[in-house]
């Protein structure tokens, strides 16, 4: 197995403010791994330096082998096109129809015919289950339908690692259940990596193979959910306290 | 530096003619009727300004001469150069600005996408040629306001009016007058693209993006029209 991403000692701070410490992760191709950790640890810094977006004060950052560091603008490029984020604000053009939005990438970086980005823009917005939304402008829509038309832009290019921040945050628990079960069946049919940012763990359970909670900018805990529910860590049970409960009750009734 | 950069991307393609051309429309659209406004004004000011003066030296016959002269050499560009700053490099601060502050310029750079080409590119280029067209419109509304003011106090006719403001213009004295309009064009655009840009700290860096751009652009306009008349003087003696 290849190994897609991995984060060599990696530490990150704005001024004073210590984010990332000494943080270090392996994702091989295939994986599906979800991050925990309180609001502020630095989860979406820590993906954000996976795609160049930061520079981490020391360690390194590596894409199928290749460091992200200090690569010219046309190779970093080149990692780009492979790769797709999700913002946690969703991030769409304001100024451009819901359209143009997912048309904006395939147009300019990549050379479809008009007729095939059509296509993918009809077939993500099913996907999505957005379909009428196709001529709206982003200010007329609501957060959770940002959300989703963010998720459509992100995988409308397929890429090979898809790094989701927060993608449920804000959504309905159907809706919820619906986005994580999309983002399973593109795991399966694009034989996709991803990162998941989360705080829902149901959809973490449906998504993900492993997960990662992140504390303090360090690694608290990595490997199965289901080991995480069962973990005697003060912090984790405070953490997952409440699907703890979920837990037990279902199984004792 | 940021500036610098300017030249190293319009010249590599794709170039961006469809972001270029919506972006004069737009800003076309949005100033005419501020210019318009501005540009009868002068016009009309100037002329009833220097009648009396110059009535006082017998040399009223001078007047078409004189306020031609003023406005294309100077009042003109520097006006409407100011009110274009005003009205545009604080609309292109905050449009960046907020396109920082909500992730769209980060997006746009983690689809593969240059962001500095797409958005500053075509609006510094935008700013910088549509000025000059702005400025011959500003120009020709000021001859026609300054004629009302000349006719209202002793009824010349608009061919003699005509006759002596192009009998004493030289073409030297349209070049340097809208060649330095680029050079505002040109500050406008790069001083709102750079003061967006770089937006830091939400939304209320959005706000002193564009205010600030105002203000600097005011001032390098100022700045290097000093320098140019100082250049045009120098090189023309
Ligand atoms: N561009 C930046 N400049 C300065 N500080 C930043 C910047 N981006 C993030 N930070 C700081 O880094 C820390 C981690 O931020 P981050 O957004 O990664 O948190 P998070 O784990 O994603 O939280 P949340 O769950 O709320 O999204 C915060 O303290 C934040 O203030
Ligand atoms: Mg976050």
């Amino acid at each position: 197995m290849d190994v897609v991403v991995e984060v060599e000692n990696v530490s990150k701070a704005f001024d004073s403010n210590v984010v990332l410490e000494d943080l270090s992760l392996k994702i091989e191709e295939g994986e599906n791994v979800t991050i925990f950790g309180r609001s502020g640890t630095g989860k979406s810094v820590l993906l954000k330096c996976i795609v160049g977006l930061l520079e981490p004060d020391i360690g390194d950052i590596k894409f199928y082998g290749h460091s992200v560091l200090n690569k010219p603008i046309n190779e970093l490029n080149e990692m780009r096109k492979e790769i797709g984020f999700l913002f946690q604000s969703a991030a769409l053009y304001d100024s451009m129809t819901v359209r143009e939005n997912l048309e904006f990438p395939l147009r300019r970086i990549f050379n479809f015919s008009d007729e095939e980005i059509n296509q993918k823009v009809v077939t993500v917005l099913e996907q999505v289950g957005l379909e009428k939304a196709i001529d709206e402008m982003p200010a007329s829509l609501s957060g959770g339908m940002k959300k989703r038309i963010g998720l459509a832009r992100t995988i409308i290019t397929k890429p090979k690692l898809i790094l989701y921040d927060e993608p449920t945050t804000g959504l309905d628990p159907i809706t919820t259940k619906e986005i994580s079960l999309l983002i399973t069946t593109l795991q399966k049919e694009l034989k996709t990596t991803s990162i998941v940012v989360t705080h829902d763990i149901l959809c973490a359970r449906i998504v993900s193979d492993r997960a990662v909670v992140l504390k303090d900018g360090k690694l608290r805990f990595e490997g199965e959910i289901e080991n995480l529910l069962k973990s005697d860590d003060i912090f984790l049970r405070n953490f997952f306290s409440d699907q703890i409960i979920e837990e037990n009750r279902s199984n004792n009734g | 530096m940021f500036s610098l950069r300017f030249f190293k991307e319009v010249f590599i393609p794709p170039y961006e003619f469809g972001e270029i051309k919506k972006h004069m429309e737009e800003l076309g659209i949005k100033t005419m009727p501020i210019v318009s406004v501005t540009g009868i004004i002068i016009g009309l000011v100037l002329a009833m300004q220097s009648q009396p003066v110059l009535a006082r030296f017998g040399a009223e016959s001078f007047l078409p001469t004189m306020v031609s002269l003023s406005v294309i050499r100077e009042l003109g560009p520097v006006l409407t150069a100011l009110i274009f700053a005003g009205r545009v490099s604080s609309g292109i601060g905050a449009e960046l600005g907020s396109m920082r502050v909500t992730e769209q310029i980060d997006a746009m750079e983690v689809s593969a996408i240059n962001p500095y080409k797409y958005l500053v590119v075509s609006r510094i280029l935008a700013c910088t040629l549509i000025l000059p067209i702005l400025t011959l419109y500003v120009n020709l509304l000021a001859l026609i306001g300054a004629y009302f003011a000349i006719l209202l106090s002793d009824g010349m006719n608009w061919q003699l009016y005509i006759d002596s403001v192009f009998k004493s213009l030289e073409f030297a004295d349209l070049i340097p007058g809208i060649l330095k309009t680029f050079f505002f064009g040109f500050i406008v655009g790069s001083v709102g693209s750079y003061k967006g840009y770089n937006t830091t700290s939400g939304t209320v860096g959005v706000g002193r993006a564009s205010t600030s751009a105002v203000v600097l652009s005011s001032l390098l306009i100022l700045l290097v029209d000093m320098i140019l008349v100082k250049v045009t003087v120098w090189l023309w003696t």
